[in-house]
C-alpha cells in the first residue's frame, strides 16, 4: 500500500539533519482509573471494567486517583524534572467515539512536572542528553475495534466496536524538546531513548511497561533541514509505533521520506502518520476537523493539585536506582565482561542473576547457569529464562551441592530436570533419584582394582611415571559408577594404589 | 383534615402529623398523586410533572407506615413526599433534562441527592419538568412543552425549573428539587410565589445533576416555606466524596437558624445596582415594605454598591455556555440517548453524530453551544472565556467588601413578574435579562435564597424577594429568611399561596404530553 | 472583537457536530451577533492585574485513594446504548468509503 518515494538513508543523511522529538504514552498500574474508582486491568471482557464515570454518562463527576498523581511525581522525579508547587487539569476537547466524553481530562498550561532531561546510552558508549519539556496526567481512551473491513483497519471498515474498558486509565505523557543533533544516530536514539523511559517506568513500578499491550507508547516527530540551517523544517507525528524496533524503523522511514519529499522541491504536510508494522511504511492519518482547536479550559469539576516540599521529598526516598547506574554498579560488582554484561541484560537475567547472587552464588556461577542451562532449556520450551520455574534459590542449593562434593557438573543437570518437573527442592531430587556422588572408598576402590585389572598396559604406564595416563582409568571408573563418582576422589585413589606421586 | 387541607400544608407540618400518627405516609402520597393527576395534566394543566413514579413512591410510603408502625426511628422528613427536577438522575425513572435526545433514557445510577431522599425514606413523585438542559428561564424550552404557572395558565413558571416551583406553588407536591446555574431555583419560586434556595457552591453535591455549568450549577430545595428548605438541605447537603468540588462542612444548623425567630441588630444590605431602573413598579413597591417590616423587626438597613455586578451578565453568558458547551458534547447517540441518521450522503459516525445533535437538541441548547463553541476557540479564549473568569474575580471582591459591611445582602429576585407564555419566547436577550439578580450568587458562589415579597399591584400576580449571604454562611439565609416569612404572612393573615386561584380539578383524560402515561395511570388510579 | 458571522458559526457547528442548514445558519449568526455584542463589554471590565478565578470555593488535592468502587456489568453499561454487539458499543464506519 505504501506508494511513496523514499531516499537511501545515508544519502538523506548528506544532505539534511533530522530533528526529533517524542511524545510518549505510559499507562500507570494503578488498581483504579484516572478519574473513576472501576479497575484498571488489561485484556477483560469488554465493557466490565467501568461504571458511570469513565462512560461519561450524563451527571458523572471525577474524582483525581492520589495514586496516579504519586506515579507522575515519580516520573517526573525520575526524569530529573522540576515539580509543579500548583497545577490544574484542563478539557481538551475532541469528538470521537473512543473518548466518552467528547473531551479527554488533561493538564494543559500547567503540567505536574517539566523541564527534566535523560542522557540515553547508545549501543557504542556514546551519551545523548535528551531534555524533556514536561510530563502531564491524563486518562487514556477506550478500544475501537474496526470490523467488515479486510484487514481489520479502520479504512474500508463498515462500523466499528468500542470497549471503554480502557477509558479512563491513568496516563502520563511525557514530551521532550526537540532533540537535535542526533544525525546520522537518529533511528538508534529515538529505539534507545523509548527503551530508557520503558525501563524506568518499569523499574519505578509504576506501569507495566509492556509495549505490546500498549502500556507505553510512542508518537514519534521527526522533521528535516538542510545542514547548517537553524530553521526546524516541517515536523510530522507518526503516531502507533509501539515496539522499540519499530519507533527505530519509523524514524528511520520517515527520514527517508521526508528527504524525497524535499528533494522533489515540495513541501513537507504538517500531518498526523500512522505507522504499519506489516508495510514497515507510514501513511497520511485521518485529518480530524477538529484537531487544530482543541478549546483547552481549565476543567472546572476538578481543582488543583498541590504539591509540598514534603510530599515531593517524600517520594523522592522512594526513588529505586535509576536502570543505568544500577547497570553500571552490578557489571562492576560482577566483574563481567562487557560482551558478556550485554548478553545478560539482552537476555533480562539482570534481576535473576543479582537475585541469585544476593542469595549466595558467586557472580560467575550464577551466569554460568542463567545463561547457559536455564536459558537452553528455555529455549526448547519457547518461554523467557525467568519464566522456566527455577528460582534463585535452586540455582543457590545446586551450587552448593557442587561445592560439597556431593554431586558433580552432571548430576547438577539431571537435579535441574528433577526441580524443573516438579519433584522438590534439589536436595530432594538428589535423595529421590539416588544421584549422590559414590563416595565411598570401598566401593570405589572395588572398581579402580577392576578397572586397573582391565587396562594392565595402562597400570603399567602410570607407575613407569606417565602420570597423565590417569585418565584412561578414571573414565573406566566413571562408566562403571555411572557418573556418580567423584573424578577428583578418584584419581587420588588410583595413585594410591598403584603407589604413584600426585 | 381532608385531603385537600393536607396537602396545603408544610412539609414540617406533613411531617409532624406522620410522626403523630394521625395521617400514614400512604394516605399523604395518594393525596399528591390524587393532586398530580386532577391539575397536571391536559390541554390547560401545570404539566409540572415529565414522569409520575406512582407504584414507587407508594410502595416507599408504605413501607415508612410499616417501620413507624414497628416503632423504628425514622428521619424527620421520613413519608414526606418530594418531586425531583428531571436534571437529576434516578434509577427506576426515566431522566430526560427535558431535552429529545435523552428521551425514555434510564439512567443505572441515583444522584448522590436522590441517594440522600431514598436514605431519608421519602418517597419521590416523579420528575419535574425543565427548560431543556436547564437552558432558559421559562421552561418553553422543554422539549416536553411548557409547565404553566399556577397563578396564571397563561404564564410562564420561570426556569429554568419551572416544574418544581409549579409543582410545589399547585399542591402536587410540599417539597421538590431543583438546580440553579443563573438563578433557575430562584427566578422560579419568585414567579410562582414558592421558596427556593441556591446552597453555597459545593455545599450540595452536584453528582447525578446532568451539568450544564459546572462551575455555577447547584441543587438546591424548593418549598412553600422557608422552614421546609431549611430541613430539605439538612438533607441534602453534606460532603460528598464524589463531587470534588463539594465542601466538607456539615449541613446542619439551618432548620436551627429557620426557627431562631429574630433579626435584631442584623445589618442588612440593600444592592444599588439590583433594584430601581429595569424593575417593575409593583416588584419595587413590595421590595420596599419587606424593607420595612426588617427594619421594623430591629434589622439595620444600609445601601451597598457592588459596582462590577453590571458586567456580571455578560460574563455568566460566557462562561455558563463555555462550559456547557463541553459539557454536553457526551451527548452524540453512541452511549446513550436517541442517535439520529443524516437524511443523505455517507453514514459516518461524525455525520451521525452531527445529525444526532441537530435532532436531539433544542434551538436554545444549540444556540448556547456554538456560543461556547466560540468563546472557546482559538484566538478568542483570552477576550472572552479568559475576560469572563476575570470578572468573576471582580464580583467575588464586591461581595467580599460589601460582606465586609453587612451580614446579608436583599434584593428583587427577578425584576419582573410571571410573563406571558411565548413574550420572550423569540428574543434570547430578553429572556437572559430575567436573571440579572440571581447570576452574581452563582457566579459567586455564595448562596442566594428567594421568598415570596406578596403580590405586584400591577397584576396581581407573585413577586419575590432574595436574600444573599457569604459562602457556607446559608443558615443567616433562613434566620433572617424565615422572619421576614413570618411578619408577611402576618400582613397577608397567612400564607401568600393562599391568595392564588384555585385550579380547576379536571381528571387527566387525556395523556400529558409526556414520553410516558404515568400521570395518566395516575388519574386511573385516583377514579 | 470581531462580529460573528455566518462563515464562522459554520465553523463552529461543525467543531461542535451539529449539523445545521444554511437558514439555521443565518438565524444563528444574526442572534449570536446579538449576543456577542451585549457580552462584549466583559473584555474591558478587568485588567491584567486580575486574577481569573475558575472555581467559585477554592479547593485544592481533593483525590481519592486507588480502591476499587463499585463497577457496572457490561448488561447495565450497555442498557442505554443505541446500538450494541458483542458486548460493546457499535457505531457507524469512521472513515467514510473511498
Amino acid at each position: 500500500m505504501s506508494t511513496e518515494t523514499l531516499v537511501g538513508f545515508e544519502e538523506a543523511m548528506e544532505k539534511y539533519d533530522p530533528v526529533l522529538g517524542f511524545e510518549v504514552h505510559v499507562e500507570l498500574n494503578t488498581k483504579t482509573k484516572m478519574f473513576s474508582s472501576a479497575p484498571n486491568v488489561f485484556g477483560d471482557e469488554p465493557n466490565t471494567n467501568v461504571n458511570e464515570v469513565c462512560l461519561g454518562l450524563p451527571g458523572v463527576l471525577p474524582v483525581v486517583n492520589r495514586k496516579a498523581v504519586e506515579s507522575s511525581i515519580l516520573i517526573g522525579l525520575a526524569l530529573n524534572c522540576k515539580i509543579a508547587e500548583h497545577c490544574t487539569f484542563a478539557r481538551k476537547q475532541y469528538f470521537y467515539p473512543d473518548t466518552p466524553k467528547n473531551f479527554q481530562t488533561s493538564q494543559y498550561e500547567d503540567p505536574i512536572c517539566y523541564d527534566g532531561w535523560l542522557d540515553i546510552e547508545l549501543e557504542d558508549g556514546t551519551v545523548f542528553r535528551v531534555e524533556i519539556e514536561r510530563a502531564h496526567m491524563e486518562e487514556d481512551a477506550g478500544k475501537l475495534t474496526h470490523m467488515g473491513g479486510a484487514t481489520g483497519r479502520i479504512q474500508g471498515a463498515d462500523y466499528s466496536l468500542v470497549d471503554y474498558n480502557r477509558s479512563g486509565v491513568p496516563l502520563v505523557e511525557i514530551v521532550t524538546k526537540p532533540i537535535e543533533g542526533a544525525g546520522s544516530r537518529a533511528p538508534e536514539l529515538a529505539k534507545a531513548y523509548v527503551a530508557a523511559v520503558r525501563e524506568i517506568v518499569k523499574n519505578l513500578g509504576v506501569s507495566d511497561a509492556r509495549m505490546e499491550r500498549g502500556n507505553v507508547r510512542c508518537d514519534a516527530n521527526v522533521s528535516l533541514r538542510p545542514h547548517g540551517a537553524e530553521k526546524f523544517g516541517t515536523r510530522t507525528e507518526t503516531k502507533n509505533v509501539n515496539s522499540l524496533r519499530a519507533v527505530e524503523n519509523a524514524v528511520k522511514f520517515e527520514i527517508q521520506r521526508h528527504a524525497a519529499v524535499l528533494d522533489s522541491g515540495v513541501e513537507i504536510t504538517q500531518e498526523t502518520r500512522h505507522w504499519h508494522e506489516d508495510t514497515k511504511s507510514t501513511t497520511s492519518g485521518r485529518p480530524k476537523s477538529d484537531a487544530d482547536d482543541y478549546r483547552y479550559f481549565p476543567e472546572p469539576d476538578l481543582v488543583p493539585i498541590v504539591t509540598t516540599a514534603e510530599w515531593v521529598e517524600e517520594l523522592r526516598s522512594r526513588l529505586p536506582e535509576p536502570p543505568a547506574e544500577r547497570r553500571k554498579r552490578l557489571q562492576a560488582d560482577w566483574g563481567y565482561t562487557d560482551l558478556e554484561f550485554r548478553d545478560v541484560v539482552n537476555a533480562g537475567l539482570m534481576d535473576e542473576i543479582e537475585e541469585t547472587v544476593t542469595a549466595g552464588a558467586t557472580a560467575a556461577a550464577a551466569r554460568k547457569w542463567w545463561m547457559g542451562e536455564i536459558a537452553r532449556r528455555a529455549k526448547l520450551a519457547d518461554v523467557d529464562p525467568a519464566a522456566l520455574g527455577v528460582s534463585p534459590a535452586v540455582v543457590v542449593e545446586i551450587e552448593k551441592l557442587i561445592a560439597s562434593g556431593a554431586i558433580n557438573d552432571k548430576l547438577a543437570r539431571k537435579v535441574l530436570d528433577g526441580v524443573l518437573e516438579g519433584e522438590g527442592t534439589p536436595a530432594e531430587v538428589v535423595a529421590k533419584r539416588g544421584l549422590a556422588v559414590v563416595s565411598d572408598d570401598g566401593a570405589l576402590q572395588k572398581a579402580i582394582d577392576e578397572a586397573l585389572a582391565a587396562q594392565p598396559d595402562v597400570a603399567e604406564k602410570i607407575r613407569g611415571g606417565k602420570v597423565q595416563a590417569v585418565g584412561a582409568i578414571v573414565g573406566g571408573v566413571m562408566k562403571v559408577t555411572r557418573g556418580q563418582a567423584d573424578a577428583a576422589r578418584v584419581r587420588e585413589l588410583i595413585l594410591a594404589t598403584l603407589g604413584v606421586e600426585g | 383534615m381532608t385531603v385537600h387541607e393536607l396537602i396545603r400544608s408544610s412539609a414540617a407540618d406533613m411531617a409532624a402529623k406522620l410522626a403523630a400518627g394521625d395521617i400514614t405516609s400512604v394516605e399523604l402520597v395518594q393525596a399528591h398523586l390524587d393532586r398530580i393527576a386532577a391539575v397536571d395534566g391536559g390541554e390547560r394543566g401545570v404539566n409540572a410533572f415529565l414522569h409520575v413514579n406512582a407504584e414507587e413512591a407508594l410502595a416507599v410510603a408504605a413501607d415508612v407506615d410499616a417501620r413507624r408502625a414497628a416503632g423504628e426511628e425514622l428521619h424527620e422528613l421520613a413519608g414526606v413526599p418530594i418531586a425531583v427536577k428531571d436534571l437529576i438522575v434516578t434509577k427506576g425513572q426515566p431522566t430526560t433534562a427535558g431535552s429529545k435526545i435523552l428521551e425514555g433514557w434510564m439512567s443505572p445510577y441515583d444522584a448522590t441527592v436522590v441517594k440522600k431522599l431514598r436514605a431519608a425514606r421519602m418517597p419521590i413523585l416523579g420528575k419535574t419538568n425543565l427548560d431543556e438542559f436547564a437552558m432558559g428561564s421559562s421552561t418553553e424550552h422543554s422539549a416536553y412543552g411548557p409547565t404553566r404557572n399556577p397563578w396564571d395558565l397563561d404564564r410562564i413558571p420561570g426556569g429554568s425549573g419551572g416544574g418544581s416551583a409549579a409543582a410545589v406553588a399547585a399542591f402536587e407536591a410540599p417539597l421538590a428539587l431543583g438546580t440553579d446555574t443563573g438563578g433557575s431555583i430562584r427566578q422560579p419560586g419568585a414567579v410562582t410565589g414558592t421558596v427556593g434556595v441556591k446552597p453555597t457552591y459545593g455545599a450540595v453535591s452536584r453528582y447525578g445533576a446532568i451539568a450544564m455549568a459546572s462551575s455555577l450549577d447547584q441543587i438546591g430545595p424548593v418549598s412553600r416555606t422557608v422552614l421546609d428548605s431549611a430541613l430539605l438541605q439538612e438533607v441534602i447537603g453534606g460532603h460528598d466524596p464524589q463531587d470534588s468540588t463539594s465542601l466538607t462542612d456539615p449541613s446542619t444548623g439551618l432548620a436551627d437558624a429557620a426557627r431562631l425567630g429574630n433579626v435584631a441588630g442584623m445589618k442588612i444590605g440593600i444592592i444599588k445596582e439590583l433594584h430601581g431602573e429595569g424593575y417593575q413598579a409593583g416588584v419595587e413597591n413590595r421590595f420596599n415594605e419587606s424593607l420595612e417590616l426588617l427594619r421594623g423587626a430591629g434589622a439595620e438597613i444600609v445601601e451597598v454598591s457592588c459596582p462590577n455586578f453590571g458586567y456580571a451578565l455578560g460574563a455568566y453568558y460566557l462562561i455558563m455556555p463555555s462550559e456547557a458547551s463541553s459539557n454536553l458534547a457526551k451527548f452524540d447517540g453512541v452511549r446513550f440517548g436517541m442517535r439520529a441518521l443524516p437524511a443523505e450522503g455517507p453514514l459516518t459516525i461524525e455525520r451521525v453524530m452531527a445529525a444526532t445533535r441537530a435532532a436531539g437538541f433544542g434551538d436554545e441548547v444549540k444556540r448556547r453551544i456554538i456560543l461556547g463553541t466560540y468563546a472557546l476557540s482559538a484566538g478568542y479564549y483570552d477576550a472572552y472565556y479568559g475576560s469572563a473568569q476575570k470578572v468573576r474575580t471582580l464580583i467575588q471582591r464586591d461581595f467580599a467588601a460589601a460582606f465586609e459591611q453587612v451580614d446579608v445582602l436583599i434584593s428583587p429576585t427577578a425584576p419582573t413578574t410571571a410573563f406571558k407564555l411565548g413574550e420572550k419566547l423569540n428574543d434570547p436577550l430578553a429572556m437572559y435579562l430575567n436573571d440579572v439578580a440571581t447570576i452574581p450568587a452563582n457566579m459567586a458562589g455564595v448562596p442566594g435564597l428567594t421568598l415570596p415579597g406578596g403580590l405586584a399591584d400591577e397584576d396581581g400576580l407573585p413577586v419575590g424577594i432574595q436574600l444573599l449571604a457569604p459562602a457556607r454562611e446559608d443558615a443567616r439565609l433562613y434566620r433572617v429568611g424565615a422572619v421576614l416569612e413570618s411578619l408577611l404572612e402576618a400582613q397577608w393573615g397567612g400564607p401568600i399561596l393562599d391568595r392564588a386561584p384555585s385550579l380547576a380539578e379536571t381528571p387527566a383524560v387525556e395523556p400529558v404530553e409526556t414520553q410516558g402515561t404515568a400521570a395518566t395511570a395516575a388519574a386511573k388510579e385516583a377514579n | 472583537m470581531a462580529a460573528i458571522n455566518r462563515g464562522q458559526v459554520a465553523h463552529l457547528a461543525q467543531l461542535a457536530h451539529i449539523e445545521m442548514s444554511d437558514d439555521e445558519l443565518d438565524r444563528m449568526a444574526k442572534e449570536l451577533a446579538v449576543i456577542v455584542d451585549s457580552v462584549k463589554s466583559v473584555s474591558e471590565a478587568a485588567g491584567a492585574d486580575v486574577p481569573a478565578t475558575s472555581h467559585p470555593i477554592p479547593l485544592t488535592n481533593v483525590m481519592r485513594e486507588d480502591v476499587v468502587g463499585h463497577v457496572l456489568t457490561a448488561e447495565e453499561a450497555l442498557s442505554g446504548a443505541p446500538d450494541s454487539a458483542d458486548g460493546r458499543f457499535k457505531v457507524p464506519a469512521i472513515l467514510e468509503e473511498s
